[in-house]
C-alpha cells in the first residue's frame, strides 16, 4: 500500500456552466481572469472550472454569475481540474460525471426560462407543479375501453 | 442559511438553485473533496478505503452489500446534518449499478423518515413546467428562512 499525498489541500473547485446565446465560455474566462487574484481558471466546452481558496473562488463565481445570471449555473466539484483520476484525457472517453451533466443540460433551458419569468411574475402566484408522489390509477371506463379494443 | 440535501447529489441544477437562494447545498462533491484532500493510504479513485463500509454500518446492516455501506459512509453524515431536502423523483441520471440503485433508495427512505421540510419534484419537460419547478424551489427555500 502506497502513501497518498493529497494535492491542493484546502482548496475548493467549482464548475461554472454557461448555456447562453450571448455569452461563450471564452467570454466568461476573460471575465474570470479580470477579477481573479491567482486562482486557477480552466476553460472547458461548457464553461469554466475555478480552483482556489474558498473565499477567492466564491468571490470569482459571484462576479461571473452577474454576467448572465439566468444562464450561468454553478456547482461544487470534488476533484481539481485535470486530476488523473477523473480527467477524460487520462481515462479515455467521456469523464465520469459527464453523462449526468449532459442530461441536465437538456433541462437547463427550461430552468433558465423559469428564472427569467420569475423576474416578471411573483413566485406565490405560480401554480405548484404536479406532485410526483401522487400516482393516479387508471379509471374503470378507460380500462374497459382498452379491454374492448383488445378483444375486437 | 440552511443546509439542504439535494437528490440527485450530483445535480448541477439543484446545487445552483439552492446556493443562488442563499442556502448551502449538501452534494456528493463536498464528501468527495473531504476524502481526496485527506492524507492516508492510496485508494483511487475516490479514496474510499475498507474503513468506509464499516462506517456505513451506522445506516445499513452488516448483511447489506459493502457497496451500499461504503456509499452510505459518504451520504449518511450529510443526511444527518441536513435541515431540509429537495428530491427529484424521476432522475434518470441517478441510474447506476445495484450498489448505486440500492443506495439511492436508502437515501430517499432516510430523508423521508427524517422530520425535516422536504420538496418532491420531477424534472421539467417544457417551459411552463420549468417556471413551476423554479417557483416551487424558490418558495420552499424562502420558507426555510435564514438566507443571506
Amino acid at each position: 500500500m502506497t502513501e497518498y499525498k493529497p494535492v491542493l489541500v484546502g482548496t475548493v473547485t467549482k464548475y461554472v456552466v454557461v448555456e447562453s446565446f450571448e455569452i461563450t465560455p471564452s467570454d466568461l474566462a476573460i471575465r474570470g481572469y479580470e477579477v481573479s487574484n491567482g486562482a486557477m481558471i480552466k476553460e472547458t466546452c461548457f464553461g469554466l472550472v475555478v480552483t482556489g481558496k474558498p473565499d477567492e473562488v466564491d468571490r470569482i463565481v459571484t462576479e461571473l454569475r452577474k454576467v448572465d445570471p439566468d444562464h450561468i449555473f454553478i456547482k461544487d466539484r470534488g476533484f481539481p481540474p485535470g486530476d488523473p483520476r477523473r480527467c477524460r484525457a487520462n481515462l479515455g472517453g467521456a469523464r465520469p460525471g459527464y453523462h449526468g451533466m449532459e442530461f441536465e443540460m437538456t433541462v437547463i433551458p427550461y430552468i433558465s426560462h423559469g428564472l427569467e419569468e420569475l423576474k416578471k411574475r411573483d413566485a406565490a402566484t405560480v401554480p405548484a407543479p404536479a406532485d410526483p408522489l401522487v400516482h393516479e390509477s387508471l379509471d374503470i371506463t378507460s380500462l374497459k375501453k382498452l379491454i374492448d379494443a383488445q378483444e375486437s | 442559511m440552511a443546509k439542504v440535501f439535494i437528490y440527485p447529489a450530483t445535480s448541477l441544477i439543484l446545487s445552483d438553485l439552492v446556493s443562488r437562494h442563499g442556502h448551502t447545498p449538501l452534494s456528493s462533491a463536498v464528501a468527495i473533496r473531504e476524502r481526496i484532500q485527506t492524507a492516508g493510504l492510496e485508494s483511487p479513485p475516490l479514496q474510499i478505503t475498507p474503513e468506509e463500509p464499516k462506517k456505513g454500518l451506522k445506516w445499513a446492516a452488516v448483511e447489506v452489500p459493502s457497496g451500499v455501506r461504503g456509499r452510505m459512509a459518504l451520504y449518511g453524515p450529510m443526511i444527518g446534518e441536513c435541515e431540509a431536502a429537495i428530491i427529484i423523483n424521476d432522475a434518470d441520471l441517478a441510474f447506476g449499478c445495484m450498489g448505486c440503485a440500492r443506495t439511492n433508495e436508502l437515501i430517499k427512505f432516510l430523508l423521508r423518515q427524517k422530520d425535516i421540510p422536504k420538496l418532491d419534484l420531477n424534472y421539467p419537460k417544457n417551459e411552463e413546467e420549468g417556471v413551476r419547478f423554479v417557483a416551487a424551489i424558490k418558495r420552499f427555500l424562502d420558507e426555510l428562512g435564514g438566507k443571506r
